[in-house]
C-alpha cells in the first residue's frame, strides 16, 4: 500500500515534471518568432484567388525574414484554406486565434468570407487585413478590419461611368450573383451611378455561384436588347456566362469587376470572353518600379505573371510587417492603431492611405482582354 | 413568343440531361424496390471520366480541331468506364444485402454515395475543371429562336440512347428478363432466370446512361466537380417520381418537365428558385398523385 503510494507520487512527479518542461519548450518557442495567421480559399470555387494571394504574402514574409524579421523575430505564417466557403472561413479563422494564437490575421479574397470571419476577430481584439474584399460591409465590422484596396462603391461608379461615358451606352444588363455580398453590393452601386448618369437598366437577373447554366436568364436578358451586360461576379461563373451569351448570337459588350481577374476567365471563356472588359487593381505590364521588382521576383518564384491578388496581398502583408514594427508589439490594439495611422505607404498596386473607415483609397484600372492578353484601357483616379 | 420558344430549347436540352440520369433510377426501383441514391455520383464520375479521355485525346491530336469523332470515343469510353464502376458497385456493396431489410440497402446507397463524392475530391481535386471542348460550338438561328450544335448533339444523342433503351427493354431476352424480374423476383427465379445477372445488367445499362448525362453536360455547361452529381441527382430522382417511378417511358417525361419548369422559372421568376420547384413538384405530386403521372397503383403487400 505505502509503496504503491510512493510509486504513485513519484509517477506524478514525473509527469508534472514532463509537463513543465513541455510549457516551457513552448513558451521559448513562443519567444522567438511572430506568428501571422493566413486564411485563404486554396480549393474550391475560387482557387485561384486564395492561391495567388497567399503566394503574394509568402513573398513578403521570405523578404522580410531575410532581413531579420519583425522585432528581431522570424516571422511564422500559418496557412488554413477555406475551401471557398463562408462558414469553412469562420471555422479557420476561430482556429488560428485560439489555438494557434496568431498576432494578426491576413485574408480572404471574397468578401463573402471575410464577412464570415471579420466579427470573430474583432471579438477577440485581433487586427485583420482583407488584401482584396470590396464590399463597404467589411470593414464597418469593426475597428480591427481593414482593406488595403478600393471598395466598391468606388469600382461601381467606375464601372457605370466607364459603360456610359467612354463607351457610350445606355441600355445595360445586370446578372448578379445573389450568394455573394460582393456581387450584390457592386451591381447595386453599378445601378444607382449608372441611373445618376441617364443610362437605363433594362434588365436584371441573377444566378447563385456554383451554377453552370445560365441559358434561361440571358434569353430573358436578350429580349430585352441591351448594350451591355454587367457581370459583377467571379471568374468561373464569369467565363460560362460569356461563352453562353455568344452561343446566342448577341450583340452586346460584356464589362465586369475585379472578380474576373484570373488566369482562367480566359482559359474558360476562350473566345466568348474577346474584347470583354474588367475593373482591375493593377496590370502587370504597369512600367512603375515597384510593379515590375514585383512582377520579375513573382515570375522567378513562381514561374509565370501574376494576377492583382498577389500584389495586393505582398501590399497588405508589408503594410501589417511594417505596422507590427512601428507599434514595438504584438499587442493587438498597438498593432491596429500602428495600421489605422498608416500614410502614403508604399505598395505594388499604387500609394495605401488607411482612412477613417479603415478602407484604403486607390485607383482602378479597367483592362481588356484582347487575344487572350489583359491590356489597360483606362486607368480612373479616386 | 420568341423567347418563350428559346427557353423551351433551353429547358429541353437540360431536360435531356436529366431524363438520362433519371432512366437509371428509375430501371434499378423497378427490379429492386431500391432508390439508388449513388446514381448521380456515377454521372459524375462518368464526366471526369470523359474529362480525361478528352484531354488525352485533344492531346494526341494537337495537329487536328476538336471533331464529332473524339466525342463519340469519349462517349463510349466513359459509359464503358461507368458501366464497370456500376457493376462493382452492384457486386460489392447491394449483393451481399439482397435478403436484407430494404432499408439497409438504402443506407448503403447513401454511403456509397457519399464515398464517390469524397473519393473524388480526393482523387480529381475538389477545384472546378473545364471540360475539354470537343466540339466547336456554332449557333443557328431560325427566325428569332437560337439554338447551337451542342444542343443538337445533347438532344440527339439522348434520344438515340433512349431509344436503345426502349429497344433493349422490349425487343431483347435480356430485356425480357428484366420486365419479369421487376414483376416478382420469386417467380422469374423459379422459371430459370438468373436473377443477379439481371440485376447487374441493370445497373450496368444505368450506370453508363449516366455516364452519357455526364458526358452531355460536360460538353454543354463546361464545368465540372466532384459535388456536380448532388443537385442533378436529386432533381433527377424527383423527374423519376414524376414520371412514375419504376417506369421507363416516365423517367423520360419527367425528366423533360423538369428542365423546361425549371428553365421557366428562372426565364420567368428569379433564379433563386431553380432548386425550389425542384422540391414544390415533388411535394405536389407526392400530394395529389402519389403513383406519378404514368404510374399505376401498387398493390399493399401485408
Amino acid at each position: 500500500m505505502v509503496r504503491q503510494m510512493v510509486k504513485s507520487n513519484w509517477l506524478r512527479g514525473l509527469a508534472l515534471l514532463v509537463f513543465a518542461l513541455l510549457a516551457m519548450s513552448a513558451c521559448s518557442q513562443n519567444e522567438n518568432v511572430i506568428r501571422i495567421g493566413v486564411f485563404n480559399s486554396l480549393t474550391g470555387g475560387t482557387a485561384t484567388f486564395g492561391i495567388s494571394s497567399t503566394n503574394g504574402i509568402k513573398m513578403a514574409v521570405e523578404e522580410w525574414n531575410a532581413r531579420g524579421g519583425i522585432l528581431g523575430k522570424q516571422i511564422q505564417l500559418i496557412v488554413e484554406d477555406d475551401q471557398s466557403k463562408p462558414e469553412e472561413a469562420a471555422m479557420v479563422v476561430t482556429k488560428l486565434i485560439n489555438q494557434n494564437r496568431v498576432a494578426a490575421i491576413l485574408g480572404e479574397v471574397a468578401s463573402s468570407r471575410t464577412l464570415a470571419a471579420a466579427p470573430i476577430a474583432q471579438r477577440a481584439g485581433i487586427p485583420l487585413i482583407t488584401p482584396a474584399s470590396t464590399n463597404p460591409k467589411v470593414t464597418k465590422v469593426g475597428s480591427y478590419i481593414f482593406r488595403v484596396c478600393y471598395t466598391d462603391s468606388f469600382q461601381g461608379a467606375v464601372c457605370a461611368r466607364f459603360a456610359v461615358e467612354r463607351l457610350g451606352l445606355k441600355r445595360l444588363a445586370i446578372l448578379t450573383d445573389v450568394k455573394n455580398d460582393y456581387s450584390i453590393g457592386l451591381a447595386d452601386y453599378f445601378k444607382r451611378d449608372a441611373q445618376l448618369l441617364g443610362a437605363q437598366i433594362v434588365s436584371e437577373e441573377s444566378y447563385s455561384e456554383g451554377d453552370t447554366d445560365f441559358r434561361a436568364q440571358i434569353t430573358s436578358i436578350k429580349g430585352t436588347n441591351p448594350d451591355v451586360i454587367f457581370v459583377p461576379g467571379y471568374y468561373t461563373e464569369a467565363g460560362l456566362i460569356a461563352k453562353q451569351v455568344a452561343e446566342q448570337n448577341m450583340n452586346v459588350r460584356l464589362i465586369g469587376g475585379d472578380g474576373w481577374d484570373s488566369p482562367r476567365t480566359v482559359e474558360i471563356g476562350g473566345t466568348a470572353v474577346e474584347g470583354a472588359f474588367f475593373c482591375n487593381h493593377y496590370s502587370a505590364e504597369d512600367t512603375s518600379r515597384m510593379v515590375r521588382t514585383f512582377v520579375a521576383n513573382h515570375v522567378k518564384k513562381y514561374g509565370y505573371v501574376p494576377d492583382a491578388m498577389a500584389p495586393l496581398s505582398y501590399d497588405a502583408a508589408e503594410l501589417l510587417f511594417t505596422a507590427i514594427q512601428k507599434a514595438g508589439s504584438i499587442d493587438g490594439s498597438k498593432i491596429r492603431d500602428a495600421i489605422s495611422q498608416t500614410r502614403d505607404f508604399p505598395g505594388v498596386c499604387g500609394n495605401i492611405t488607411i482612412d477613417a473607415e479603415r478602407n484604403a483609397r486607390k485607383a482602378a484600372i479597367m483592362l481588356q482582354i484582347d487575344q487572350g492578353k489583359l491590356k489597360v484601357y483606362d486607368v480612373i483616379q479616386p | 413568343m420568341a423567347q418563350f420558344v428559346q427557353q423551351l430549347v433551353n429547358g429541353l436540352s437540360l431536360g435531356a440531361i436529366y431524363a438520362l440520369i433519371a432512366l437509371g433510377y428509375t430501371m434499378v426501383y423497378g427490379i429492386l424496390r431500391l432508390i439508388n441514391f449513388a446514381h448521380g455520383d456515377v454521372y459524375m464520375v462518368g464526366a471526369f471520366v470523359g474529362y480525361y479521355l478528352g484531354r488525352m485525346l485533344n492531346a494526341g491530336s494537337s495537329s487536328s480541331s476538336p471533331s464529332v469523332l473524339n466525342f463519340f470515343l469519349v462517349l463510349g469510353g466513359s459509359m464503358a468506364a461507368c458501366a464497370l464502376l456500376g457493376f462493382i458497385l452492384e457486386r460489392a456493396a447491394y449483393r451481399p444485402l439482397r435478403r436484407a431489410p430494404r432499408l439497409n440497402a438504402l443506407i448503403t446507397a447513401i454511403g456509397i454515395s457519399l464515398l464517390l463524392e469524397n473519393l473524388g475530391q480526393l482523387i480529381f481535386g475538389a477545384d472546378p475543371k473545364d471540360f475539354p471542348t470537343l466540339v466547336e460550338r456554332t449557333s443557328y438561328s431560325i427566325g428569332i429562336v437560337v439554338f447551337s450544335n451542342i444542343q443538337i448533339i445533347v438532344i440527339g444523342t439522348s434520344i438515340v440512347l433512349m431509344l436503345g433503351l426502349q429497344y433493349i427493354v422490349h425487343r431483347t431476352k435480356m430485356g425480357t428478363a428484366m420486365r419479369a424480374v421487376s414483376f416478382s423476383h420469386d417467380a422469374s427465379g423459379l422459371m430459370g432466370i438468373n436473377i443477379h445477372r439481371v440485376i447487374s445488367f441493370t445497373f450496368v445499362l444505368g450506370s453508363a446512361l449516366a455516364a452519357a448525362a455526364g458526358i452531355l453536360v460536360g460538353i454543354y455547361n463546361p464545368k465540372i466537380d466532384p459535388l456536380m452529381g448532388i443537385m442533378p441527382g436529386l432533381k433527377a430522382f424527383v423527374a423519376a417520381v414524376l414520371g412514375g417511378i419504376g417506369n421507363v417511358p416516365g423517367a423520360i417525361v419527367g425528366g423533360l418537365i423538369m428542365g423546361v419548369a425549371e428553365t421557366l422559372t428562372v426565364g420567368y421568376l428569379s433564379s433563386t428558385y431553380r432548386d425550389a420547384i425542384t422540391f414544390v413538384i415533388l411535394v405536389a405530386v407526392l400530394l395529389f398523385r402519389p403513383t406519378g403521372l404514368f404510374g399505376t397503383t401498387a398493390r399493399a403487400k401485408v
